[in-house]
């Protein structure tokens, strides 16, 4: 689903991603660990372009990100292609980033009416379907601002499932939460993967990536150091690095 | 060391009794009180026996035929020159923010040109521009074109129209720049991994949300061309200013000595004008607060109500929002 070589990236002098190599199969989900600055958030956001690479090749679903090969050529997307790519691509943020000025149900059919095209009652319907499945079906008509972390994430979820796309990009979405609030959003994450959703997860909850991932990456300064399945990874890694900062955070 | 007992509060015992104090006393704000009633008393009686100021002329031209129709081309000039500035004025702030920096650029040297002269020249120019351009023509070389004397296109109404809008429009850009500029990137950055389009997002994600920046100092930006619209008597077209000189500077009031009568009755216009606007913008700004606050904010009336019957004690506090208990976030 998502394959990385040698992918390269910087701002301005500072090299942030060094090469990753990195292949997701469909169905899988891959949890990236490593400690801040290590560069796994830079990664997921190259594979849906928000940022782009400058070297090295990432391409989902056999198609490149960001660019057009032909021959030994590479051509840019034009951005109406790469809107309609990284429409396939689901991502949860941090920070929510749910739109302030919607209802609920305003930020989960926006995108599916004005990027899909899809009619508003199917949208409002698939939206509500969401929403039951988040735990939230009572918040329809709120808005975030009235929401906790835990809802807002829960719906950003939503969002981002209702364009019912192929891959979804998790970028920390607990690390902004109450602890007691972590526990649902995870919840409706663990329900997702045993749905078969492909899923690349930036995290720092290890019992997550022990219990739901079937892949563990440790990245750090850029680099991949380890990868493996996270059971054993875990309990037994094989590098200096990994062992150094599994200790810090288990 | 002895274990302190922990305070343990029995349900409904040993409540602590309501306190009553003596209030503390502010003589100061009795003397300041009095000082300021004195002041606009001794103003008000002065405006009263004060013949000169002639109020039974204001009362008979206040809703005169000529002055209520400069009232309306007055409010006519603002409608149309505000409806320039602010569509003009956001076209000017997304190309100021466009990666492409000639289009940038373009944006920047109109707002610096019109920014940088006294918007009474800009009118002037406009009135004249006919001695600049005698005719003017839209076309393509060898190809169909439009022709018209200049002198017939630019009216006295379209100069005052493209003084005071193409002005404005200076600095709606800017007002909507900061608008644009305070909604977080992470907004952006959602809608674009949604697979939404750059004008797709300016529309339906950044300018909604920077409306509730955008419109206070647009609010204020509207009164002030009220009062700006003023300056269009200079090209002598009769809005509510003009319209006052034109009576009191007439033939049938020579030696009447109408001006200070006559500009009272505009100032009196304006000012209801203003008060309207006023009442206008905070509908405004409620409305665009949707989602941003927890509860809206009261209405003027609602306001008023509350502040009548609550003579000395501070405002109670704002009802409850409607959200069950215990289920709420921090703000963020």
């Amino acid at each position: 689903m998502v394959r990385a070589e040698q992918v390269r990236k910087s701002f301005g002098r500072l090299e942030v991603l060094r090469g990753i190599d990195l292949e997701v199969a469909p169905r899988e989900v891959m949890c990236l660990i490593g400690p801040s600055g290590s560069g796994k958030s830079t990664f997921l956001r190259c594979i849906n372009h928000l940022e782009k690479i400058d070297g090295g090749r990432l391409s989902v679903d056999g198609e490149l990100v960001g660019y057009r090969q032909s021959g030994d050529k590479l051509y840019e997307l034009r951005d109406a292609e790469v809107c309609h790519k990284r429409s396939e691509i689901g991502m949860v943020f941090q920070s929510f980033n749910l739109f302030p000025h919607m209802t609920a149900l305003e930020n989960i059919v926006l995108a599916p009416m004005r990027v899909k095209g899809d009619s508003k009652s199917v949208a409002v319907d698939r939206a509500k379907t969401l929403l039951a499945r988040v735990g939230l079906a009572d918040k329809v008509d709120a808005y975030p601002r009235q929401l906790s972390g835990g809802q807002c994430q829960r719906v950003a979820i939503a969002r981002a499932l209702a364009m019912q796309p192929k891959l979804m990009l998790f970028d920390e979405p607990t690390s902004a939460l109450d602890p007691e609030l972590v526990g649902d959003v995870l919840d409706v994450m663990r329900k997702l993967a045993e749905d078969g959703m492909t899923m690349v997860v930036v995290t720092h909850e290890m019992s997550f990536a022990r219990e739901v991932g079937d892949s563990l990456v440790f990245m750090d300064s850029g680099v991949v150091v380890e990868a493996g399945p996270p059971r054993e990874m875990l309990a037994n890694p094989k590098q200096e690095r990994t062992r150094t900062f599994l200790s810090k955070v288990l | 060391m002895d274990v302190v007992p922990p305070m343990v509060v029995e349900p409904g015992a040993g409540r602590p009794s309501a306190i009553k104090a003596v209030p503390i006393r502010h003589p100061g704000r009795w003397v300041a009180t009095l000082v300021v009633l004195a002041i606009a008393g001794g103003l008000v009686y002065s405006l009263l026996t004060t013949d000169r100021y002639h109020w039974d002329v204001v009362g008979q031209y206040f809703t005169s035929r000529r002055v209520l129709d400069g009232l309306v081309e007055t409010l006519k000039l603002t409608a149309i020159a505000m409806a320039i500035g602010v569509s003009l004025g956001i076209v000017l702030a997304v190309m100021r923010l466009s990666p492409n920096p000639v289009v940038a650029g373009m944006s920047w040297l109109y707002i610096w040109f019109f920014r940088g002269t006294p918007v009474l020249v800009q009118l002037l120019f406009w009135y004249f521009v006919s001695a600049l351009y005698p005719s003017f023509i839209i076309g393509i070389p060898h190809g169909p074109a439009f022709s018209r004397s200049t002198n017939e296109l630019i009216t006295g109404f379209m100069a005052a129209i493209l003084g005071l809008g193409l002005n404005e429009a200076a600095y709606m850009a800017e007002i909507v720049r900061a608008g644009i500029i305070s909604v977080e990137h992470g907004q952006t950055e959602a809608a674009q991994a949604l697979g939404m389009k750059r004008l797709q997002i300016m529309r339906r994600i950044v300018l909604p949300q920077a409306m509730r920046v955008i419109i206070p100092p647009t609010g204020n930006e509207t009164i002030s061309m009220l009062k700006t619209s003023s300056l269009v008597s200079v090209i002598a077209y009769t809005e509510l200013l003009y319209s006052v000189q034109l009576i009191y500077s007439g033939p049938s009031s020579v030696g009447a000595f109408l001006q200070i009568p006559l500009l009272i009755v505009a100032s009196l216009w304006y000012l209801i004008v203003t008060s309207v606007l006023t009442v206008g913008q905070y509908y405004l700004e409620r409305r665009f607060a949707r989602g941003a606050v927890r509860g809206l904010p009261p209405t003027p009336l609602q306001r008023l109500r509350r502040y009548l019957f609550t003579f000395h004690a501070p405002p109670p506090a704002p009802p409850p929002p409607t959200i069950p208990p215990g289920r709420v976030g921090g703000p963020r």
